[in-house]
């Protein structure tokens, strides 16, 4: 059952990756990247990892492809255009993909695991937690300061990517909510007799 | 004969999609009721009779309706992308089923018990939030293209406030699992051990979220009736916004029953002394259900960067400042370990 299930989301997967280059049309392009995602999550349960698998559905496919999606939908970019101008470069992107190709099979070949790593690979699931605890225990006891640094350096690149586009204009309107709430009729308005014949 | 439906593959096969059966086919008529509901007291409050002329006091309207939706022509627009038209309403009404899968009806009562319950429920509710967008885009139009932004903002802005609520709620269980969270939340007292106490402020929260969440009135910005005639639905007919308004309302249930098994207490009795069941379960997704549709009644439907100002500078810095209090309060044992049932219970 769980095989069937593993080629299932396999084949999904490469099927997904393979339309999203190939597609013609920029948004079912960022739909089938959906598809690849959600195999993926899937092969993660498959191998009893349910928590890296969740993440994976909310941050990448509630979160990030739908800022994707956004993007593309708005864009009003002429892929046919872009297709032809990439073709010229297809033969430098080819060798640097063979080049990269090469590097890793090397690399690989080359690959020697150590033995404690080797047991540890063997035994990824700890017997007695939940996933979930396991992850919180290694995240939050052993690699607690790597984890503090990796949230560092996201608020850096968030406040990077506020202050790169924050600007403030003076000659637009703005709403003052406070101000606006803060209005109560009496000083809002004021009542005056006008007289027949006479402007205020 | 039990050996068949537990051992072999068909077997196994044949007793999953008996039970979902089970837990889709009396959704999908308490479905019909409910929306029957929904208008009875909205025409309540409004001082108006509502649906009563078809059966009696009105009750078949729902079916009525349904006959209705698919016997009409499916119209597609002119330069709509079908495939991703026609797929848009599926993946709303599928993905509303599919979180069913993890909620408990009574204790045990579950098709799938998984550890990561929890966020399985809030990945497929952000996964809804494609049904919406790929349905304005694909209908090839302003006025749905236009809707759909707005409502994907929209619920993706207030998931975020619905995640960290739940965070809370996880730090004072120390589990991610349905059937834990309730049974941490039983106890001597009846109603007074349930989250809702501890967690009052965010039990509002979540009840405000789920409304912006479903796109209910006083978020139903999407389909603003006097702004962007219905959202995103505009180009749908027949069939196809017949799932979309199924789906909708599905999602609209499971926030109750989510809002029952986190803060009251799911199948557990309010009194202690009375037996628990799948009926205390039942009357509270009913009660959190009417007033649901008492706030679409009597509330007038806010301004949208009002909405986005309450998603992003209200809900967001108190959530996320009420998980940091619920994470010292347990760790502390404050309040008589209100907020710490895993030292204590289950």
């Amino acid at each position: 059952m769980s095989v069937f299930a593993f080629y299932l989301f396999s084949i999904s997967a490469i099927l997904g990756g393979f339309f999203t280059v190939t597609a013609r049309q920029p948004v079912h392009s960022v739909l089938w990247l959906i598809l690849a995602f959600l195999s993926s999550a899937g092969l993660f349960v498959l191998l009893g990892a349910e928590f890296v698998a969740m993440l994976l559905v909310i941050v990448y496919v509630g979160a990030v492809a739908v800022l994707f999606l956004f993007v593309v939908m708005m864009l009003d970019v002429d892929f046919a255009e872009l297709k032809a101008e990439m073709a010229k470069y297809m033969p430098l992107a080819l060798l640097i993909g063979l080049i990269i190709l090469m590097q890793f099979v090397m690399a690989f070949g080359a690959w020697e695991a150590n033995e404690a790593a080797e047991t540890m690979r063997t035994q990824v699931m700890p017997v007695d937690k939940h996933n979930t605890q396991a992850l919180g225990l290694i995240l939050y006891d052993q690699y607690f300061l790597l984890f503090q640094l990796a949230g560092l350096i996201l608020l850096v690149a968030m406040i990077g990517a506020i202050v790169l586009t924050l600007r403030h204009r003076q000659d637009v309107k703005r709403q003052n909510v406070l101000a606006q709430m803060y209005r109560d009729p009496a000083k809002a308005m004021e009542l005056r007799d006008v007289k027949p014949g006479q402007g205020l | 004969m039990a050996e068949f439906f537990t051992t072999t593959g068909t077997g196994i096969a044949l007793l999953i999609l008996g039970q979902i059966l089970l837990i889709v086919v009396p959704l999908l008529v308490a479905l019909a009721f409910l929306m029957y509901a929904d208008r009875k007291i909205w025409a309540a409050v409004q001082m108006r009779r509502g649906p009563n002329v078809v059966g009696f006091y009105g009750l078949l309207q729902s079916f009525a309706d349904f006959g209705k939706y698919i016997l009409k022509e499916i119209v597609v627009p002119a330069g709509a992308d079908r495939a991703v038209f026609f797929l848009a309403p599926m993946i709303s009404l599928v993905m509303a089923l599919v979180a069913w899968a993890v909620i408990p009806f009574n204790d045990g009562w579950v098709l799938s018990d998984i550890n990561v319950a929890i966020l399985f429920v809030f990945a497929v509710s952000s996964l809804e939030v494609y049904g919406v967008i790929m349905g304005g885009w694909a209908s090839n139009s302003k006025y749905p293209f236009l809707g759909s932004l707005r409502s994907a903002a929209q619920m993706i802005s207030y998931e975020v406030s619905l995640g960290l609520i739940i965070i809370g709620v996880i730090i004072s269980t120390g589990s991610m699992n349905f059937s834990g969270i309730v049974n941490a939340q039983d106890g001597n007292l009846g109603l007074l051990n349930w989250y809702w106490l501890p967690h009052f402020p965010m039990m509002i929260l979540f009840f405000i979220s789920a409304l912006a969440e479903t796109n209910r009135p006083p978020f139903d910005l999407p389909e603003a009736e006097s702004e962007l005639v219905a959202g995103y639905q505009v180009e749908y007919s027949s069939t196809p916004f017949l799932l979309f308004m199924i789906g909708e309302l599905v999602a609209v249930v499971l926030m109750c029953a989510l809002i029952s098994l986190l803060f009251l207490g799911g199948w557990l009795s309010p009194i202690p002394g009375l037996p628990d069941g799948i009926f205390w379960m039942i009357a509270k997704i009913g009660l959190v259900f009417f007033f649901f549709s008492m706030i679409k009644a009597i509330t007038p439907r806010y301004r949208y960067d009002q909405l986005m100002r309450l998603g992003w500078k209200v809900f967001l810095p108190f959530s996320l400042v009420w998980v940091v209090f619920v994470a010292f309060a347990a760790k502390f044992d404050w309040f008589w370990g209100a907020f710490a049932r895993w030292s204590t219970g289950s």
